[in-house]
């Protein structure tokens, strides 16, 4: 890809601008969700597939993918521009979060030409909707133990077990599968292949789980003597370890390939100080109180601390001693702010706490507290806050294994 | 509410980065650092004047006063690498003596001063007393064309050979140049100070004469107060690394029960959420630099990044002690040194409270 022309780039951008303006539906009648992860009822799984089917269509998703697949062939940094004008005006967030953001890249950097033509244009048009297959009822964090078993019968591969977590789980066509195809191999992680499965086989059941806000989102996907074809599998038989880690990369933000549009809405310190500025306390203006105000004031050099960090990512120069600092820590950054700000919000609202979603007197339909639980999705899935702190330690900073 | 800043950076701050990391690596080992501690002038003269050589000293001096023209935001770079190698040198009271003169002197004083000051004279602010820093806070007087009070945390007086002086001149708070040989040399004592690696005096100003075209153009106390948090930010930036890399160097290589130490997960999950920290607080360094000059914004990042590298430093420092154990306990451990700078930083140019509170004015009116 080449550079942007300044001149074009900037068209572009205006466009988008005003696609977006005109665009843009924020109540369609019913709630929608904030993040991918909250697509629990049809009329929001519909309303979001067709809005991403437009962006894709306008041109603002895929900017940067290759033309053959779906995308536009244009530098970077014109996907960029889209997504500011998406971030700008609170743009409805992009349904097909796993193949957008994780498939597309991966499929894109090491799979072949008939998987690309089979699946990119698919995700970015929303036609086929993907899920991810890693985490297990007993192993979530601990990816490496998967049992989940996939054993080859001809062209096709049998898959057994059980997968947790699953993000669209009951609406997807595809599946990132991670499964054990040999359980005799001397280290854990060689046993394991990476597979593009079918969802829509015989043998494939899911079940939606409830979460702790009361609503759905996530899936259990149950695999009964399921037949998957053979031509699904990602780098080989044994590679799936390296490929479930690259993808990964794309997950924790350290690579690029995305597709772009935004997965989760994302606080922005004004939206935290609009709720401060309407709320009241004991007859006075809550951001009256000192305490409340030096909070405040704190999030707001962190919430624009991680906005300054996404456009320092890109200065080298900036960045020149741990080169993946940023990057690898920009999962436990943004989540465990979002949890915080979120916790923040509700004791804004005081006494509007004690109210839920749904109620009438709930401070912004409660979305605060929901958003709050809701985070805690975000901690713990894709690797706990936990398991990102050894991340950050072993890889940036050196620090030894855990145990070692 | 104000614009928030942006991060961004010049082609010269790039290369000042690799320049400067190199040669504070080069000029200032620790062991360097420790004994230029018990020396008294505490810095060491052929590294001074080879700085002023490389042109650092005019970097925010105007290309007529023999300067390169650039701005505060080019100096950052090189600060944040003297904090880094703990390097003492006139460096930031120079600039920051520089800056103002730049702003508020008059044609002739910056005629005067500023040439001199880029080939190598070192410079300082005098601007502390017994009840602060604030212009309220100004006992200093100047009448009869005599200066009469006491300043304080005057950083590297002995060196300097000229300082701006605020006093109480007419009813008003002003700024006066004084050349350092119009004091006597026993009016400066020498304090005894936090961080150790640093100088600075308590100067008695006894009706000591000063030249009528002495008083600066204007007083920008305000402006005075952004750039030295600017450059506080940068040197704490510096030194948080450093303190970053100290401590996870000895996670590294000490072992207690059979393991090194930074496998266990009590130690080195809060390293990372310091060393996240410092990456957040580097974030707001460099917008505070690219955005210096722009009225509201520059103020607003400023004061952040002074917060962040404040809190950053003095959390990072903290458990350098802790987690070196019994060393961590000792004078020859470094890592009472970072924590010492932040106490510094802290104390004098206003601690993460005060500038909050002026964020909340700024961001919540």
């Amino acid at each position: 890809m080449t550079d942007a022309d300044p001149k074009e780039l900037a068209e572009f951008a205006a466009d988008a601008d005003a696609w977006f303006a005109g665009n843009v539906e924020l109540d369609p009648g019913f709630r929608l969700p904030l993040t991918f992860m909250e697509v629990g009822e049809d009329r929001q799984f519909d309303f979001l597939r067709d809005w991403q089917r437009r962006v894709w269509e306008a041109g603002y998703l895929g900017a940067a993918w290759p033309k053959e697949y779906g995308g536009r062939g244009l530098p970077q940094a014109f996907q960029s521009a889209a997504d500011d004008a998406f971030r700008k005006h609170h743009a409805p967030i992009m349904l097909n979060a796993i193949g957008l953001n994780w498939t597309g890249p991966l499929l894109l950097d090491i799979g072949t030409e008939a998987h690309k033509k089979a699946y990119l244009k698919g995700i970015l048009s929303a036609e086929d909707i993907w899920c991810q297959g890693f985490s297990e009822p007993d192993h979530g964090s601990d990816l490496g133990n998967a049992q989940t078993r996939a054993v080859r019968d001809g062209d096709q591969y049998v898959v057994n077990g059980s997968k947790i977590w699953t993000t669209l789980g009951g609406y997807a066509k595809y599946m990132i599968l991670l499964a054990r195809t040999d359980p005799q191999a001397p280290r854990k992680y060689d046993g394991l292949s990476f597979f593009l499965a079918p969802m829509t086989v015989p043998g494939v059941e899911t079940r939606p789980i409830r979460k702790l806000t009361g609503e759905y989102g996530f899936h259990q996907c149950f695999f009964t003597d399921a037949r998957i074809p053979a031509s699904s599998l990602v780098g080989g038989e044994g590679a799936g370890w390296k490929v479930a880690m690259q993808t990964l990369l794309y997950e924790r933000g350290a690579r690029g390939g995305q597709a772009g549009g935004l997965m989760m809405r994302e606080q922005s310190a004004f939206d935290v100080v609009d709720l401060a500025k309407r709320m009241v306390r004991d007859g006075a203006p809550v951001l009256d109180d000192p305490v409340l105000r030096d909070q405040m004031v704190d999030f707001l050099i962190e919430i624009q601390g991680n906005m300054l960090a996404r456009q320092r990512l890109a200065m080298d120069p900036l960045n020149q001693d741990r080169p993946q600092g940023l990057p690898l820590s920009q999962k436990l950054r943004t989540t465990e702010l979002a949890r915080r700000a979120n916790e923040f919000a509700v004791t804004l609202t005081g006494a509007g706490g004690a109210y839920y979603v749904d109620d009438p007197n709930a401070v912004d339909d409660g979305i605060w507290m929901r958003g709050y639980l809701n985070a805690f999705s975000a901690t713990i899935g894709g690797g706990t806050s936990q398991i990102q702190r050894n991340i950050v330690g072993e890889h940036v900073l050196g620090l030894p294994k855990d145990g070692g | 509410m104000e614009a928030l800043g942006r991060v961004g950076f010049s082609d010269e701050q790039a290369d000042l980065i690799d320049i400067a990391a190199r040669f504070c690596r080069e000029r200032s080992p620790i062991d360097r650092v420790r004994s230029l501690m018990l020396d008294e002038l505490g810095h060491e003269p052929k590294t001074w004047s080879d700085i002023a050589d490389l042109g650092w000293l005019g970097i925010a001096v105007p290309e007529v006063y023999g300067g390169s023209g650039l701005g505060l935001a080019e100096t950052v770079p090189i600060v944040e690498a003297m904090g880094r190698h703990l390097m003492q040198t006139p460096y930031l009271s120079t600039i920051l003596a520089a800056e103002i003169l730049r702003i508020a002197g008059t044609d002739a004083q910056k005629q005067e001063w500023l040439p001199r000051i880029a080939s190598g004279a070192a410079a300082t602010l005098a601007l502390a007393e017994e009840g602060g820093t604030s212009p309220d806070a100004i006992r200093t007087t100047l009448e009869d064309g005599a200066l009469t009070g006491t300043k304080r945390l005057v950083t590297d007086a002995f060196a300097a050979e000229v300082m701006i002086v605020s006093a109480r001149h007419q009813g008003e708070a002003i700024l006066c140049l004084v050349p350092r040989d119009a004091i006597p040399t026993e009016a400066l004592r020498r304090e005894v100070i936090v961080d150790e690696v640093k100088r600075s005096f308590e100067i008695t100003l006894d009706r000591v004469a000063i030249d009528p075209g002495a008083i600066l153009a204007s007083a920008p106390f305000e402006h005075m107060h952004l750039a030295a948090n600017l450059l506080s930010a940068a040197e704490m930036s510096g030194a948080t690394q450093a303190a970053i890399d100290y401590t996870v160097e000895y996670l590294k290589t000490r072992k207690q029960f059979g393991k090194l130490i930074g496998s266990y997960q009590s130690l080195k999950h809060p390293t990372v959420d310091n060393y996240v920290a410092w990456e957040m607080a580097r974030s707001h360094l460099y917008a505070a630099a690219h955005c210096f000059d722009e009225q509201g914004t520059g103020e607003i990042a400023t004061r952040m990044a002074k917060v962040a590298t404040l809190n950053a430093l003095s959390s990072t420092a903290d458990r350098a002690i802790q987690f070196h154990g019994g060393i961590g306990f000792t004078y020859e451990c470094d890592a009472h040194l970072y924590r010492r700078r932040a106490v510094w930083h802290a104390a004098l140019y206003g601690d993460a409270a005060y500038h909050k509170r002026r964020l909340a004015e700024l961001l919540l009116a």
